[in-house]
Formats: C-alpha cells, structure tokens, sequence
C-alpha cells in the first residue's frame, strides 16, 4: 500500500460502493493481490512477459524535430505505443491475468468501450489459455465492428449488451452482474485506474512500470529528474502509471490532460477534473461530471478511450491536493497535434495521446531549452486512421 | 409473512404511481419499497433499469419524489415506506438535506445498496436526530463474523439478498437461503425480510414461519408493463379516468396472485 492510500482511499476519493454481493469478492481478489505483489516469483513471471512479449522497456525517445520546431524544453515521448498490441493497456492486463491464475481462475471477463481493452483482454487470454468473455454497449459493437472481431480471431466471445444505453457503463454493469454470479470460477479484469477498491490500486501498481522505467531511462539520458510530465487522463491508468513513480519527486511537475471535447464552456467534454463534482459512480469516490439531478452527464470527446465521466480516485487526490494540475484540450487541438506529430517524427500518435501530445506544444516554447518534459505516448494511432480519415472527407 | 412490494417511483407515470401505491396499501402491504430511478446503478437487473430509464425520461428526480411522498402521505397513505436510492443522488442533494425530506415524507427507512457499512457512518449520523433506520442488506456470500457484526447492529430490519445476482426473477434461490435465514434471526433484534428474485409468495412458503416479510420487485413491475401492453390493445375508447382505473384493477389481480 503507498502512503498515499488508507483503506482503499486516496483522501476522501476511492473506496468500495459496491452493494454487499460484491464485497466478499472484491476483499478476497485484494489480499491476493498484496499477497503477490511484492513475492519474487511473482515479479519475475511479470517481468518476463513484460520483456518477452510485450518488448519492454518501451524506449524514452527524444523528439528532436518537435522540440527544435517549437523552440523550448526538451521533449522525450514514453513509447508505449510501441508495446504488443499498440498501448500501454497489456500491462495491467498481463498483471492481473497473472493474478487470475494464481487464484486458479480460468475463465476472465472484461468491459470494452472502444475495444482496445478487450482486444488486450482477448491477448493475454489467448496467450495464457484462459476462457475470455467480452461485454460490450451493443452500440459500441456496431460503431466498432472491426474490434469485435478482432476479439473474436483471438478466441473470446463478445457479449453486446442490450440494456440501458447500450454503452460502456451497460458494459460494466453486465461485467459485474456475471462477476456476482460466477466469481468462483471467473477474474474481471478492470482496464483502467478506475472501480472499486482494490481496482485502482492494482491497475496503478501494473502500470507504474512505465514511471519506473522512464525515471531510469531519463537519468541514463539527462542524468536529471525530468521537470514536467504530462499524459492524457480519461480513466486515468496511463498517467498514474507515469506519474506514481514520481510522487516523492516534488520538483517534477505533473500534467493531466483531460479531453475538452468542444470546448469546456459547452459542456461538450469528458473533463471531470476541470468541470465536475465530487460524486460516487461506478463503484467509488472521484469527481465526475454530474447533471443537477445527480444522474452522470452525458460526455463527448474525439477520443473513445478518453469519453468517460469519472476519473480515477487517485487523480482527484492529485488535483485536490495540488501534486497535479489538471488542464483540457479541445478535439481540434489534439487533432492538429496527431497531424504534426506524424508529421515532424513519424509517429502516428493514438487521438487519446494526441492530447497530452498538444498541451506540450503549448508550454514547451514557453520553457527554457534547459527544460525536459516526457509526455507518455500511450498508443499508436492506427486505430483511429479511419475516423480521422471520415473527418476530413 | 409480510408482503413487501418495491416499485420504481414514477412508473409508469406520476398519476398511476400514486393510485397504485394506494392499491398496494389496500391489498395489505404494510411496508412499500419505493425505488429511486438512477442511469447506473450496480444492482438492478433489466426489469428495474427499464422501468427506471422510463421514469428519468419523464422527469423523475429524487426531490420530485419527495414531493410525490409528501403528497400521498397528505392524502392519507399510512404504510410504511422505504427509500431504495442509490448513494449518489443522496451525495447531490446533501444528505442533510435528503434526510430532512426524509423526515418530512415520514419514511420509516432507507436502503442504500451500493453504501457498504464501512462508509455508512456520514449517511447515519445525518439520519440520526429524525431516527431514520439504514437498512443492512446481508448476502449468502457475506463471510459469518461480518454478518453477524451486520445483524446485531441492524436497525429497522434486516434484508436477505436471496440470489447472487442483481435483481430480477428466479426459479432457484441459494441452497443456503434457509439456514442463512436462521442464523440471522438468531442474532438480529429486529425483523428480517427476504428480497430479490421473489416472483410470488408460494416459492418461498416453507420459510413462512422465520421470515417477518418477502419482497417482490421485477416481477410487479412486469406485471405492470404487462398489463399497459393488454390495456392499450383492449382498443376500447377510454376516458382518462376509466383507463387509469382499469389499469390499476389489472394490476390488482396481479397483486392478490402473487401473495397466493
């Protein structure tokens, strides 16, 4: 457990507001988590996929043509897109796949927006032959039919879901309603930083490798800690990955870029941090962005990983008590930013990093040339080819 | 054995909602669970949710159905009712404010599912001066020395969860369900009340001698949207009042079935 959290609480964000069904289940998956995180073979296990089938440590590249073109700080890009599967999702996946077989679980279960998290999800099942069940927003399966069947040449079985509205939060519910139903035999794999305790917690720890590593890659490179971070923040689990490593460091700065969708003043965006409440949804204590009745607001943004109303606990942590700042960026903004980093690197970044890819190019040209930001590049942009391509016919 | 029916507020509108609450009443339900409609809720299972979307789009809100409450109360409704809400429209309110309205519906109890006991003190505290039980919901995975530490501090009653599951209705209850129900009573000082998947109260009437009462949630509401379906194709010209009427006989029928 970090100092940062009691009990499964980060400040007064996080926790467990799960009905009593739910309880047993999620107390048992947490002692079997503290039980393995720190055991040697354990780590050595995770380690070896992360190496071996992921192609960790993802390099810490310095984008030279982009910092020389907008004539400020240092710019280095975390590469996760480069990891098997394009994302730094197979990390947590991989982590608590692991944890499913320590607990003799065979068959895993997930929650999909877009799809990535499934697709991750339907890897690491195939890779370790466990039985893998995908939920899915039936209007999620027909806006991305290609990752459903992605997800099926892997082996798993997409399940549309055909209640409420039909999307990601329909998604969760049917995930956990099979969690309570099945959790003798059956692991639900939660993608992002977000959920009950111990949810974030393990997500944060699986992706904090990617901190870990930067933090040795940039001392190897500048001999210096980094004087800004800046990562996209939907759910939150690549930011916290990057940022967790770093809580102790206070001179490094960190960023969160929430997405601004049409702009914050129009309501329009998925930015919780930037324009919310302090609510519980899904399961835990966070800010999101809530209707005057207290029903979750509905949200938009460019990027289907970042489209969520909540944020992970440990952000709203973060930003209440100062050790982040929280900012937005528009959907033209981070659009210009997918096109000049394609541009000037070669690197088609994902839309949802594209993001944190854009508040660089505001700040780097007013930093001085002696400063280093490191965005984390969580993924490549392939998937979204299609969209941006829709976009501009 | 009590008949506790649960109905969504303002299902299937605001009018029939009322008249069917005055019903249920009529038809020996001494306590009504009435559900607060929320857009995510973790517990619900689709009957529920479908009733519940159906009444957000209609404009329903927690403070809406406070006034609803205050309002068949004032028209002489005496049983007792519980608020099922989840923990977040209370957040948005204020509890202070939420449990001052509570106060003033003269609800005899609250049931938050998705607030375990560990986060419940706030919620009691600011329930405490109008004497406002929480209610304990105990499940057939809740481990014995958490359960028994939910009994003995149970206020108002205690609510068996009898499936696993989110609600919604069933043909196989837990094979514990019986002796879990025992164990309970043993412990508790208050009544204890069985709840989720209960389609009619034959199901359940070898433990008719334990239990204090049995809810019935989905499967009314079905009934419900059952007979607007029959209603509506009846294609008799009606006038307003003498469909609302038939509407609320129909679903008597159902009502006076279920407790057989």
């Amino acid at each position: 457990m970090s100092k940062v959290e009691q009990r499964g609480f980060f400040g007064e964000f996080g926790g467990a507001y799960v009905p009593e069904q739910l309880q047993e289940v999620l107390t048992k998956l947490d002692q079997v988590f503290e039980q393995y995180k720190e055991d040697p073979v354990f780590i050595e296990e995770l380690h070896y996929y992360f190496n071996d089938y992921v192609g960790r440590p993802s390099p810490l590249y310095y984008a030279e043509r982009l910092s020389n073109q907008l004539g400020g700080a240092k710019i280095y890009l975390k590469r996760e897109d480069l990891n098997h599967t394009g994302a730094h999702k197979i990390n947590n996946v991989l982590g608590q796949a692991l944890l499913a077989k320590r607990m003799g679980l065979k068959r895993i279960i997930a929650e999909t927006g877009a799809g990535q998290h499934g697709v991750a999800t339907a890897t690491a099942s195939a890779m370790f032959g466990l039985d893998c069940v995908i939920y899915m927003g039936e209007e999620d399966t027909k806006r991305q039919q290609l990752n459903v069947f992605r997800m099926e040449i892997l082996g798993a079985k997409v399940i549309p879901v055909k209640r409420g509205k039909r999307t990601l939060k329909d998604a969760v519910d049917a995930a956990l309603e099979d969690l309570i139903e099945n959790y003798k035999d059956t692991f639900y794999l939660l993608g992002s930083a977000v959920g009950p305790h111990p949810y974030p917690t393990i997500v944060k720890h699986f992706q904090s490798v990617i901190g870990q590593e930067a933090r040795r890659q940039i001392m190897d490179k500048e001999n210096r800690l980094p004087d800004y971070l800046i990562a996209a923040v939907g759910g939150g689990s690549n930011a916290i990955g990057l940022f967790a490593p770093f809580y102790e460091d206070k001179e490094v700065k960190m960023i969160g870029v929430e997405p601004g969708g049409k702009g914050l003043s129009t309501g329009l965006h998925a930015a919780p941090l930037n324009d919310g409440e302090p609510s519980v949804i899904h399961g835990f204590r966070t800010y999101a962005m809530m209707k005057e009745n207290g029903e979750p607001k509905e949200t938009h943004s460019i990027a289907a990983g970042l489209d969520y109303p909540g944020v992970g606990p440990e952000h709203s942590f973060y930003k209440d008590t100062g050790r982040a700042d929280y900012v937005a960026i528009n959907d033209d903004e981070a659009l210009e930013a997918f096109h000049r980093l394609s541009q000037l690197e070669g690197i088609i970044p994902a839309l949802e990093s594209s993001h944190a890819v854009a508040y660089a190019m505001k700040l780097a040209p007013i930093l001085d040339k002696d400063k280093i930001i490191i965005i984390n590049l969580s993924g490549r942009g392939d998937k979204d080819v299609q969209q941006v391509y829709n976009m501009n016919r | 054995m009590d008949f506790v029916p649960f109905i969504t507020a303002g299902f299937p509108n605001e009018t029939l909602f009322k008249k069917i609450l005055f019903m249920l009443e009529e038809e020996g339900a001494k306590m009504i669970e009435i559900g607060v409609p929320y857009s995510d809720p973790l517990a619900d299972g689709p009957t529920i949710q479908r009733t519940s979307l159906r009444a957000i789009e209609q404009g329903i809100t927690l403070s809406k159905i406070f006034d609803i409450i205050k309002e068949v109360r004032a028209t002489g409704l005496t049983a007792s009712l519980i608020l099922f809400t989840y923990y977040n429209p209370l957040l948005q309110m204020g509890l202070e404010k939420a449990t001052e309205q509570m106060m003033q519906g003269k609800l005899q109890g609250v049931l938050v599912p998705d607030l375990p006991f560990e986060e419940s003190p706030l919620l009691k505290s600011a329930l405490a001066p109008y004497h406002i039980p929480l209610i304990s919901l105990i499940t057939p995975t809740t481990p014995i020395h958490r359960r028994n530490m939910l009994a003995k501090q149970a206020d108002g009653f205690v609510y068996i969860v009898s499936s696993l599951g989110v609600t919604g209705e069933r043909s196989v209850f837990h094979q514990k369900i019986s002796s879990l129900i025992h164990e309970v009573k043993e412990v508790a000082s208050v009544p204890v009340v069985l709840g989720f998947g209960i389609k009619q109260r034959s199901q359940i009437e070898d433990m008719a001698n334990v239990l204090d009462g049995y809810v019935i949630g989905s499967a009314l509401l079905r009934r419900i949207e059952e007979v607007e379906n029959q209603v509506a194709s009846d294609n008799i010209s009606l006038s307003i009042e003498e469909y609302e009427d038939r509407y609320v006989e129909n679903v008597r029928q159902h009502v006076k079935e279920m407790q057989v």
